[in-house]
């Protein structure tokens, strides 16, 4: 499958907009995603596994959310995956830590 | 309360404006009934930034009879990248005058309502319920979640933009039927994990592609025309130039506007984990003052560009890393080396020295480096500092000969 990778998370994608990866579930897809390239882990996923709440995959155009089978859901050769994190842009100034 | 907006009685349209309008009028979809309803529209737009500039011309163009703008920035040079609404005389003025002054010059007809305020849980709901639609243009989480729960609240459409670099997103949100934006992102990321614009850059037209697509949700909403991005999120990205819309369901959890637990407006600096806002506001880039103690943040000291330079001066300074990109070195650097923080990870065996060795981490503005330094620290680095504020500090206050940008 094709993971779309927004531009946030491609500085841990070697710049990739796409990321072509094997697995037959969205859950594999993901993980072959994070093997692939690590750093993404802590953006992708809390430290208990579990997919970040501001986070959003799509397999095609559904939430993976709301699909029947949730990650467990399959996916053939030529689905698309998206990644689809909060952005808050306006644009002019943001707060800094 | 359907989708769009309820006009009982409609004002009359002048000689004047059927001749300023007649492109609208020979469209039978706007037509004399639509151009009325648009004249009798209130529309709330918050922030007059990149999406704020595009939405307040073009709604102000088509004839919305009434306009508010929220903002309480002044016009910075650098704004003008983007935000078109802005000019050169106006550089230093508050936002809402700069922006009142151009609206005026398009159409004198219309009614600009300025609110030269930060938008807070307190002023929110007063402020909304005289408009019938909202489009945020903001620039941060805690100003997006506020926006999102006072529209459900209420019950006002939410024509939502955002960008980021290349990428922007819209869709409308808390129609009675539709999704919100928590039903979207339920909690915002912890601050820090996403680099703002600020930070992370933004191309100056892709704010006008999605401020316009914003500008062109309210015109339909006002006019109960088309298909508004009700349910749907509209995915923009300039470089590929492609349009993909992602289909949104109404969460019947969401404590907003599912299950409806949360009835009023909450603490949404506290909502996003971010500090309170100073003086100067929540979208206020800080610069952290000369202090002498600055708070250590996630077990991180964090140290002044006063202090930094003092060891420097002294002789016994810390080693220095720069954590930005490299477009941003070619700008203007402090003489540290480089790694970006994206690939500090993966570059750590090239700081060869002791990991008991000091090493103060700075970027442009303190957030990525704080970032970078806990990177460090997991990887055994046992004495790493943030520079607070990063190189615009040092720019500020050190060193006043070099660029910000």
């Amino acid at each position: 499958m094709n993971i779309h990778i927004p531009t946030p998370l491609r500085a841990y994608t070697d710049k990739q907009e796409t990321v072509s990866i094997p697995g037959a579930t969205v859950a594999e897809g993901l993980a072959a995603l994070v093997a692939a390239h690590p750093a993404l882990q802590q953006h992708l996923f809390t430290s208990e596994g579990k997919l970040r709440s501001f986070v959003n995959v799509y397999l095609n155009d559904d939430d993976v959310r709301w699909l029947p089978a949730g990650q467990a859901t399959a996916v053939s050769p030529g689905d698309e995956l998206s990644i689809i994190p909060s952005i808050a842009g306006g644009c002019s100034k943001e707060p800094s830590i | 309360m359907s989708a769009t907006v309820e006009q009982p009685e409609l004002p009359k349209l002048s000689n004047e404006e059927v001749a300023r309008y007649s492109r609208h009028l020979i469209l039978p979809e706007v037509g004399m009934e639509g151009q009325k309803k648009l004249k009798a529209a209130r529309v709330l737009c918050v922030g007059t930034g990149g999406l704020g500039a595009p939405l307040a011309l073009y709604l102000t163009a088509a004839g919305v009879g009434t306009i508010g703008l929220v903002d309480f920035d002044v016009v910075e040079e650098s704004n003008l990248q983007r935000q078109v609404i802005h000019s050169q005389a106006t550089v230093g003025r508050l936002k809402v005058d700069s922006a009142e002054l151009t609206l005026k010059g398009l159409n004198r007809n219309t009614n600009i309502i300025k609110h030269n305020t930060m938008l807070t849980s307190a002023n929110a709901l007063e402020i909304f319920k005289d408009y019938d639609v909202i489009a945020d243009g903001t620039d941060n989480f805690q100003t997006r979640y506020l926006v999102n729960d006072a529209c459900v609240l209420t019950g006002k459409p939410n024509a939502y933009g955002s960008i980021f670099r290349f990428e922007g997103q819209a869709s409308v949100f808390a129609t009675e039927d539709g999704p919100c934006y928590r039903c979207l992102y339920p909690e915002p990321p912890p601050p820090g994990l996403v680099p703002s614009c600020a930070e992370g850059g933004v191309l100056g037209i892709l704010p006008g592609l999605v401020g316009v697509i914003q500008a062109t949700e309210v015109i339909k909403l006002i006019l109960g025309i088309g298909e508004p991005l009700i349910g749907r999120l509209l995915l923009v990205d300039a470089l590929g130039m492609s349009f993909r819309t992602m289909k949104l369901r109404k969460n019947p959890e969401c404590p907003v506007c599912g299950t409806r637990q949360i009835t009023e407006l909450i603490d949404y600096d506290q909502f996003c984990g971010v500090p309170k806002p100073t003086g100067t506001g929540p979208l206020e880039a800080t610069s952290p003052g000369p202090a002498a103690d600055l708070p250590i943040v996630d077990g991180i000291p964090q140290i002044s560009v006063e202090q930094l330079k003092a060891r420097m001066d002294a002789g016994s300074a810390p080693f220095i890393l720069d954590v930005r990109e490299p477009h941003e070195y070619a700008i203007v650097d402090i003489g540290a080396p480089l790694i970006p923080v994206g690939e500090l990870t993966r570059n750590l065996h090239r700081l060869t020295f002791p990991k008991t060795t000091e090493i103060v981490v700075h970027c442009k503005s303190g957030a990525r480096s704080q970032r970078a330094a806990l990177i460090l620290k997991e990887n055994g680095f046992t004495n790493v500092s943030n520079l607070a504020g990063g190189i615009l500090a040092w720019a500020d206050r050190i060193n006043k000969n070099l660029p910000k940008y």
